[in-house]
Formats: structure tokens, C-alpha cells, sequence
């Protein structure tokens, strides 16, 4: 198990001009980025729904990698996602997992069957040509430069550590930096496409 | 009046005003009628296809592919419509996102009682989400698709074409 701000700490490293949709990792992230106008921390919009928002970005922009940090709780909501992701097959899209095998904003109940999907499996059975996992940092750390030299879309599980919240929703500390409306405002600046639609 | 293009929606019709109004990307299920209007928007060049299997993961692709600079249209049935409804809240109200989807009002008539539950929550659903919303069922409602583009554009919230007549295409 790896915990979330070390592996993205070792993807960091890598980033390069990519536009990361850090997901549930996002807490961690704003405080690890060095480009943040390529960031779209959006917290949790609707739940499931994070994939086929990186997809829509990375087909709007097919010249810029796409990096999202999905979770194993938003995909179980939306698995047919596999498979148009698969369909599309941007070259540009790099999609992670992260697995803590709960749901860790409600309490950290398990997912259903929590030990046991093994989500790079069922991404190369929706038809992504290339799918990994990895539970342990230093073999993550070390295939990561190799897994971001490949076309996308590539998959890869990854297993966490939880960080189980059990405050009540009104009492957490907001660790957006950006509200949704400006976190989309600078990247369609970045993009050179002007703030608003 | 009964000429075909004044009872039908015809298919043709539909995609020249998803031209004219600049859609790059329709993200789609498709619903037990749209076949028609599907194999003209394949051979449409300037349009991308995206399916899906839920009709709520449209909103989230379709919040991306805005935040990317592109135009997509949401094509779905009521029914998969009233199964999003989380997805719509979050990624289309939430996100400010522009888009028209242009629903097929499965169960919709004029004449007697409805009796499809599909169309008797429809139009009460979008009044619940504050979602505004023109009925389209024939040729000669069209211009309100472009209505629709327009007032998306100008309020940057979805809106919604409600399809009385479903692209059937019969008349060809």
C-alpha cells in the first residue's frame, strides 16, 4: 500500500506540461504542483463522474497529455466509462486509480468486494491496450517514467492507504485553493482559450 | 397542412442545426428511435460520436470537453435524462457548462391521457432543476433548436430540447 501524497510526489517529478485532474487526490496535490493553472482540482462535482471529465478534456485538447487520479469508488459508479474511454482511445489520456478500498469521506465503509476487483484487469477487458498495477512506491516510482512514454489510454490501479474522514462534511477544513468556476477560468486561459466559453 | 416536413422531425433537419450552431462532439446513448439521425451524424465529418453507457456519464464528458474549448451536445432519451440527475446537478449546473441535450420525450402525446410515467415526470423534472426547455416535434419547430444553442450561450446553463417526434425519419 502506498499512501497518496508519496506516489503523487513521485509522479510530480514527471509531469512535464501535463493537465492533471488530481481526483480525490487533490487535498495533496495543491500542495505538491508547480503549475497550478494546468491543475483542475474540482473536488467531487458529482460522484463517478471524473473520468469522463478527463476524457472530454483530453479529446478537446489531443496535443496535451491528460493525467487523471481517479478513485476505485467514482469507477465502480461509472465502469461502462471503461469502455467508451477504450473506444475513444485518446493517445493523450493517462488515467490512475486510486485504491483505498472504501469510502473514505463517509467513514470508510468497503467498496463492494474491496480486496478483490482488480481494476487493471477490467480496463484491459473494456479494451484499454495497456493496463498495470502496483502496491508498493519504489516499483511504481520506477516504471512510471516508462508507462508515461507510452500512447495513452493507459491504466494503472494503485493501491493506498485510506484516510478515512469521520467529521461531520460541515466541519472539514476546504483545502481548495479555487473555486470550480476559476480553477476552469485559469485553465481555459492557459489553454489559450480565453475565461469564459 | 400534412406535408412530411410540417408532421416530422426529420433527421436531416436536426444535424444541419447541430452544424449551424458549431457542435463538435455529441455524446450519446441511443434511444429505440434515433437510428436515422445516428448514421447521418457517422457520416458527418465535423462530428465526433462519443457514446456512452449511462446517459449521466454525458454530463461529466461533456463539462470536459467545454472546459477544453469544445462544443458537444448531449442526445439522450427522457428516461436516461431523470436517471442522471445527480450528474446533471454537479457537472452541468455546477460547472456552468453551455450545452444543449436534446432529449427524446419518450411517452409524449397530445392526444388523450398520457400513460407513459417516462413522459409524465419529464417536464415536472426539469421544472425541479430549473432547467429550461422547448418542445421540438416537428420541422417547422426547429428554429427553436437554435433558440435553445443560444440562450445556453448566453445564460452558460444547460438547456434542454425536448424531441416530441424522435428523428423517426419514416417519411423518407
Amino acid at each position: 500500500m502506498m499512501h497518496t501524497a508519496e506516489l503523487l510526489s513521485a509522479f510530480a517529478a514527471h509531469r512535464g506540461n501535463a493537465i492533471v485532474v488530481p481526483g480525490r487526490g487533490g487535498r495533496h496535490w495543491v500542495k505538491l504542483t508547480t503549475h497550478e493553472t494546468r491543475d483542475v482540482p474540482l473536488g467531487d462535482p458529482a460522484m463517478g463522474g471524473h473520468a469522463g471529465f478527463a476524457l472530454g478534456l483530453a479529446l478537446a485538447q489531443p496535443g496535451r497529455r491528460v493525467v487523471l487520479f481517479d478513485s476505485e469508488g467514482d469507477i465502480l459508479m461509472s465502469l461502462g466509462m471503461l469502455a467508451t474511454i477504450a473506444e475513444q482511445a485518446p493517445a493523450n489520456f493517462y488515467h490512475f486509480l486510486l485504491d483505498n478500498e472504501c469510502y473514505a469521506t463517509t467513514g470508510g465503509q468497503p467498496v463492494p468486494n474491496a480486496t478483490t476487483v482488480a481494476y487493471d484487469v477490467l480496463a484491459r477487458g473494456a479494451g484499454y491496450p495497456r493496463a498495470f498495477a502496483f502496491t508498493e512506491l519504489a516499483e511504481f516510482s520506477h516504471a512510471l517514467p516508462a508507462i508515461l512514454a507510452q500512447p495513452g489510454p493507459v491504466f494503472v490501479a494503485l493501491k493506498v492507504l485510506p484516510e478515512v474522514e469521520n467529521t461531520p462534511i460541515g466541519r472539514r477544513s476546504r483545502w481548495q485553493t479555487r473555486t470550480r468556476d476559476k480553477v476552469v477560468q485559469d485553465l481555459r486561459i492557459e489553454l489559450g482559450l480565453g475565461g469564459a466559453a | 397542412m400534412n406535408d412530411a416536413s410540417t408532421v416530422a422531425l426529420n433527421p436531416e433537419t436536426v444535424l444541419t442545426h447541430m452544424k449551424q450552431n458549431g457542435v463538435t462532439d455529441v455524446v450519446w446513448l441511443p434511444d429505440s428511435e434515433t437510428n436515422w439521425l445516428y448514421l447521418l451524424m457517422k457520416a458527418e465529418p465535423s462530428l465526433r460520436l462519443i457514446g456512452v453507457t449511462r446517459e449521466g456519464h454525458a454530463c461529466s464528458i461533456a463539462a470536459g470537453l467545454h472546459a477544453g474549448g469544445h462544443r458537444p451536445l448531449i442526445l439522450i432519451q427522457n428516461t436516461g435524462m431523470m436517471e442522471s440527475g445527480d450528474s446533471i446537478r454537479g457537472w452541468l449546473l455546477g460547472m456552468n457548462v453551455p450545452v444543449v441535450l436534446m432529449v427524446g420525450y419518450r411517452g409524449w402525446t397530445r392526444h388523450g391521457v398520457t400513460t407513459d410515467t417516462a413522459a409524465t415526470y419529464t417536464e415536472r423534472f426539469l421544472m425541479a432543476f430549473g432547467i429550461n426547455y422547448y418542445l421540438v416535434e416537428s420541422d417547422a419547430d426547429a428554429p427553436r433548436i437554435t433558440v435553445a444553442f443560444e440562450e445556453a450561450q448566453r445564460t452558460q446553463r444547460p438547456v434542454v430540447v425536448l424531441v416530441g417526434d424522435e428523428y423517426h425519419g419514416f417519411n423518407r
